[in-house]
């Protein structure tokens, strides 16, 4: 964990009211994740007990403690994907990636996560890889945007 | 002459491939030694048709979609800068009957202009309700607000002018308004569309809204799926403040009002008011009890005016044009118009804004064309998650608050979600009680502990393990969450629940309907 890191993300929120939401934005922007082990340094300078950072970050579906993939894949499990049958692009993929959700691929190249809706319901089934959101897609496509990453 | 070319910039565009079509244009046009404008514009929110490429041709806007990237060079060969014939050319924009149909208030610039361009706002009578609103007493604005019976467009349906004289009428030194951007139902899009092309009227919306309720600083809490709108928003937050829109002494008014973005964090029960605003304050979305209503403490314990991003990015038009224009549009007390978002099994998806009393048979086969899969449409979940489902019986009944009401189903934030008769609702039914379970916020015990029993009743129903006891346990634990629950999440979860079971019990291995609802 590198302290000085969350030590500079901790200065910049510190004082904002409602500071915590951004903060965590801001460690797991740049680390990929929350380090645990930066609960007692993120209590002691926000004034929070490490029971309610803990509480904090394992009640959002976003933040994780633990490092992912070097790209994260996100399939959309919500009811307009389903009605476009992402069940079959949830089995390829996780077939093609040889892992279940919320685990990470043996390379450390991907990891798998599911979600629910990423606002693209009028061109499903969709799923996002890092920040960019894919449409209308089928194996055809995820093989493709497989290999364009490898 | 310099040929304008669109290609929209739209996160569902881009899903499409709407950048790689945007540099292959600008390549073609290179090697073709054709002098091109190239404007990243909003979605017209055609979205079947997306990526659309529009050009200007004698003064009129040609579309051309679904392009993809090979496209390109054959667009060129036909000359369509010049409106050429060729195998995806579809007309004139303005005249596609999809659009034409429509009544865009709100939507009224999504997918003409570009999103950051301000003067391309300010052409398309942009800030013209603020320039209004800035001259006006608070409670003329408040009055305008409610005499328009703009109702809250992001579900709860509660009059937004009623809201705003309960945070006016509030005595505080510092009060706020906050946008529920947190646009979690699935089959809904019209936020994130708005914010991503269109992002100068939400910030307009906000600052009337501030100036309505004398607040100055104003949030959005925006959902982390929407990396895109984040970008968008603070471009435009930026802009806005550089020309005076935002901050001190806005438009020489005397009054201030700033603004700022932050990320939601995937909760999906973030988008409940309350629950918002303890995560705006840093703390776990857990739902507070209600009173007091967040209007009189809300955030950090302060007035708050919490609206979707519909409610605020309609109050500009309701400035500029009067209360009344607004106002006659619609049917009932569902005044005005809502923007609907067709998706899921559907050949023509997108987004249509019409006056309410449009009937869902209209809009799935009239707007929709039926099916993308051409079987029969067996069911449709209006209002996101915890709407109910309509069967076939109920295509004609209006969208309309009260008609919806009187079904116990909701017309929501207007997402409509379309199923073929492939779709089991048995499984259905069991999805909406598994993603309450994942969603619940714990806090009141029918959402938590009701949302997984659910599951397990439905499992033992659909295996046909004393069936009839099942079913009225079923009802029974409905029954509960309906009552007993703190917020929509557990109230709300066995509308889908209770209509898959009443509507299709056949799904669930249930022969008869022996059913109270």
């Amino acid at each position: 964990m590198d302290k000085n890191k969350i030590q500079h993300h901790i200065e910049k929120y510190k004082s904002l009211p409602g500071g915590l939401l951004p903060l965590m934005h801001a460690i797991q922007d740049d680390l990929g994740y929350i380090p645990e082990e930066s609960y007692p340094l993120i209590s002691q300078e926000m004034s929070l007990s490490v029971a309610e950072i803990h509480g904090f970050v394992s009640f959002y579906h976003h933040f994780r403690t633990k490092k992912t993939g070097k790209n994260l894949i996100q399939v959309c499990r919500a009811e307009s994907c389903q009605a476009m049958n992402s069940k079959s692009i949830e089995i390829y993929l996780k077939d093609k990636l040889g892992i279940d959700y919320h685990e990470m691929t043996e390379d450390q190249k991907f990891s798998l996560e599911p979600v629910y809706c990423l606002g693209n319901c009028a061109c499903s089934p969709s799923i996002m890889i890092n920040d960019d959101v894919y449409g209308r897609v089928d194996k055809e496509k995820i093989d493709k945007l497989i290999k364009d990453i490898e | 002459m310099t040929i304008k070319i669109y290609v929209p910039i739209d996160s569902t565009a881009q899903s499409l491939g709407a950048n790689e079509i945007a540099i292959a244009i600008e390549l073609e046009a290179q090697k073709r030694k054709l002098e091109i404008e190239l404007i990243r514009n909003g979605s017209r929110g055609l979205f079947w048709l997306e990526p659309l490429v529009e050009v200007v041709h004698n003064g009129n806007r040609i579309a051309y979609g679904p392009i993809i990237e090979e496209d390109v060079k054959s667009l060129f060969d036909s000359k369509f800068y010049e409106g050429g014939q060729h195998d995806k050319y579809l007309g004139k924009t303005d005249e596609i009957a999809w659009l034409k149909n429509q009544e865009r208030l709100t939507f009224v610039r999504v997918g003409i202009t570009d999103p950051l361009s301000l003067k391309d706002y300010l052409d398309h009578e942009g800030f013209v309700g603020l320039k209004k609103a800035v001259n006006f007493e608070p409670q003329k604005i408040v009055d305008e607000v409610k005499d328009s019976g703009l109702r809250g467009r992001g579900g709860a349906a509660f009059p937004t002018g009623i809201k705003w004289q309960t945070v006016l009428d509030t005595q505080s030194s510092q009060k706020y308004i906050v946008c529920n951007a947190d646009e979690g139902d699935s089959g809904t899009f019209s936020d994130r569309m708005i914010m991503e092309n269109d992002p100068f009227l939400l910030i307009e919306g906000m600052i009337i809204a501030g100036l309505a309720v004398n607040a100055d600083h104003g949030y959005i809490y925006l959902r982390s799926e929407y990396p895109h709108a984040l970008d968008v928003l603070n471009k435009a937050i930026n802009i806005a403040e550089e020309n005076n829109y935002l901050g001190k002494n806005i438009l020489n008014s005397n009054k201030n009002f700033t603004l700022e973005v932050r990320r939601a964090a995937g909760a999906y029960i973030c988008g409940e008011e309350t629950s918002l605003l303890e995560s705006l304050e840093g703390k776990r979305g857990l739902v507070r009890y209600k009173p007091p209503l967040p209007a009189i403490e809300g955030l950090f314990g302060k007035p708050t005016v919490v609206n979707n991003v519909i409610s605020l990015a309609t109050i500009p038009i309701i400035l500029s044009k009067g209360a009344q224009y607004y106002a006659d549009f619609g049917v009932g007390r569902s005044k005005g118009t809502l923007p609907i978002q067709l998706a899921g099994n559907l050949k023509q998806t997108g987004l249509i804004e019409k006056a309410f009393g449009i009937t869902l048979r209209e809009l799935l086969y009239d707007f929709g064309g039926g099916s993308a899969t051409g079987k029969k449409i067996k069911a449709v979940q209006v209002g996101g998650p915890l709407g109910a489902f309509i069967s076939e019986e109920n295509f004609d009944i209006e969208l309309d608050y009260e008609a919806y009401s009187k079904l116990n189903a909701v017309v929501g934030h207007g997402g409509i979600v379309v199923f073929d008769e492939d779709v089991n609702m048995a499984e259905m039914a069991r999805y909406s009680f598994e993603f309450c379970a994942i969603e619940s916020c714990g806090k009141c015990t029918p959402c938590r502990i009701g949302s997984t029993r659910g599951m397990e009743v439905i499992d033992k129903i659909v295996a046909k393990d004393e069936q009839p006891k099942n079913v009225a346990l079923l009802e029974n634990l409905c029954d509960t969450m309906v009552n007993g629950s703190l917020c929509a999440m557990g109230g709300m979860t066995p509308f889908p629940v209770m209509s898959a079971l009443k509507y299709f019990p056949n799904d669930f291995g249930v022969e008869s309907k022996p059913l109270k609802t």
